[in-house]
C-alpha cells in the first residue's frame, strides 16, 4: 500500500461508485424507456462511459494503472460499437423511414 | 479536493438526467458533451490526466461527432434546413452554457488554489506508468483491441454503403 498518506485525502471509492451506478443507471433507464434509436445509442455510450468512471475509481483508489488501461480498452470498445451502431441506424432509417424501434419489431423488414 | 469532485458529479448526473429526458437529438447530444465534459474533470481529480484528455479527445470529440453527422444526415431536404435552424436557438445554449462554466470555473479555481501542488492533493497515474502497464502486461489486449477495431471499420463501411435499388 504505497500510497497510504494520500489515499486517507483522496476521494472515498463509495462516492466515485455511486457516481458511476448513477450514471449507469441514467443510462439504463434512458435505454429501456426511449424509442428513439438515435436515444438508445447515446444511452449505451453513458452507461459505457460509467463503467470505464467505476474502473478509474477503482484504480485511484488502489493506486494502481490497471483502471486507466481498462478504460482505454473500454474507449476502443465504444468507438467500434458506436460506428457500426450508427451505420445500422443508417440503414434502418433509409428502409423503413423511421427511427422508432418499436416499428422494426419483426425479424422479416 | 472533496468539494470540487461533488460538484463535477452533480454536473455530470444533472446533464446525463437531461440527456435521457430531453425531446430533441440536438439538445441531447449538447448535453451529452457536457456531460462527458464533467466526467473528464471527475477524471482529472481522481488523478487520471491522460484518461481525461482522452475522454474530452475521443468521447466528447469524436464519438459526438459521428452522433452529428448521423442526425444531420437522417433530415435532408428543404424542410429540415428550416428545421434544423429552429434546434439551435439561442435559449438552447443557455442551459449547457451554465454547466460548462461551471466546470470552467471549477477547473480555474484548482489550478488557481494551488491544491493540485500540495503534497497529497492527488496522486497521479503518470500518463508513463499507464503506457509500462499498458504494453506490458495487457500487451494481448492491445491486440484484441486492434483485432476490434479493423472489423469495426470495415463493419462501418459495408454496413453503412447505400445500397443501389434503395436510392431515392
Amino acid at each position: 500500500m504505497p500510497e497510504m498518506n494520500a489515499e486517507s485525502l483522496s476521494i472515498p471509492l463509495t462516492q466515485g461508485m455511486l457516481l458511476a451506478g448513477v450514471l449507469f443507471a441514467f443510462g439504463l433507464i434512458g435505454l429501456l424507456v426511449r424509442r428513439n434509436l438515435i436515444f438508445m445509442l447515446m444511452s449505451v455510450e453513458i452507461m459505457l462511459n460509467a463503467a470505464g468512471l467505476a474502473f478509474i475509481v477503482a484504480g485511484a483508489h488502489w493506486g494502481q494503472a490497471d483502471g486507466q488501461v481498462m478504460f482505454l480498452f473500454i474507449l476502443t470498445l465504444a468507438a467500434a460499437e458506436v460506428s457500426v451502431g450508427l451505420a445500422l441506424v443508417l440503414q434502418l432509417y433509409r428502409h423503413f423511414q423511421t427511427l422508432d424501434a418499436d416499428a422494426m419489431s419483426r425479424l422479416w423488414g | 479536493m472533496t468539494g470540487a469532485f461533488y460538484l463535477a458529479s452533480l454536473v455530470a448526473a444533472v446533464s446525463t438526467g437531461l440527456v435521457i429526458t430531453s425531446l430533441n437529438a440536438v439538445h441531447a447530444l449538447l448535453y451529452l458533451i457536457v456531460s462527458f465534459l464533467a466526467v473528464a474533470v471527475v477524471f482529472f481529480i481522481l488523478g487520471a490526466p491522460f484518461i481525461a484528455m482522452l475522454e474530452i479527445i475521443i468521447y466528447a470529440g469524436a464519438i459526438m461527432v459521428l452522433f452529428v453527422f448521423v442526425v444531420m444526415m437522417l433530415n435532408l431536404g428543404r424542410r429540415a434546413i428550416e428545421q434544423e435552424a429552429g434546434w439551435l436557438t439561442p435559449k438552447i445554449w443557455i442551459g449547457p452554457s451554465i454547466l460548462s462554466a461551471t466546470l470552467l470555473g471549477e477547473l480555474l479555481y484548482l489550478f488557481g488554489s494551488g491544491i493540485l501542488s500540495q503534497a497529497g492533493g492527488i496522486t497521479v497515474q503518470a500518463p508513463k506508468q499507464v503506457s509500462v502497464v499498458l504494453l506490458g502486461p495487457y500487451l494481448v489486449g492491445v491486440e484484441l483491441a486492434s483485432m476490434l477495431l479493423l472489423p469495426g471499420l470495415v463493419g462501418a463501411y459495408h454496413v453503412g454503403r447505400q445500397l443501389k435499388s434503395e436510392d431515392a
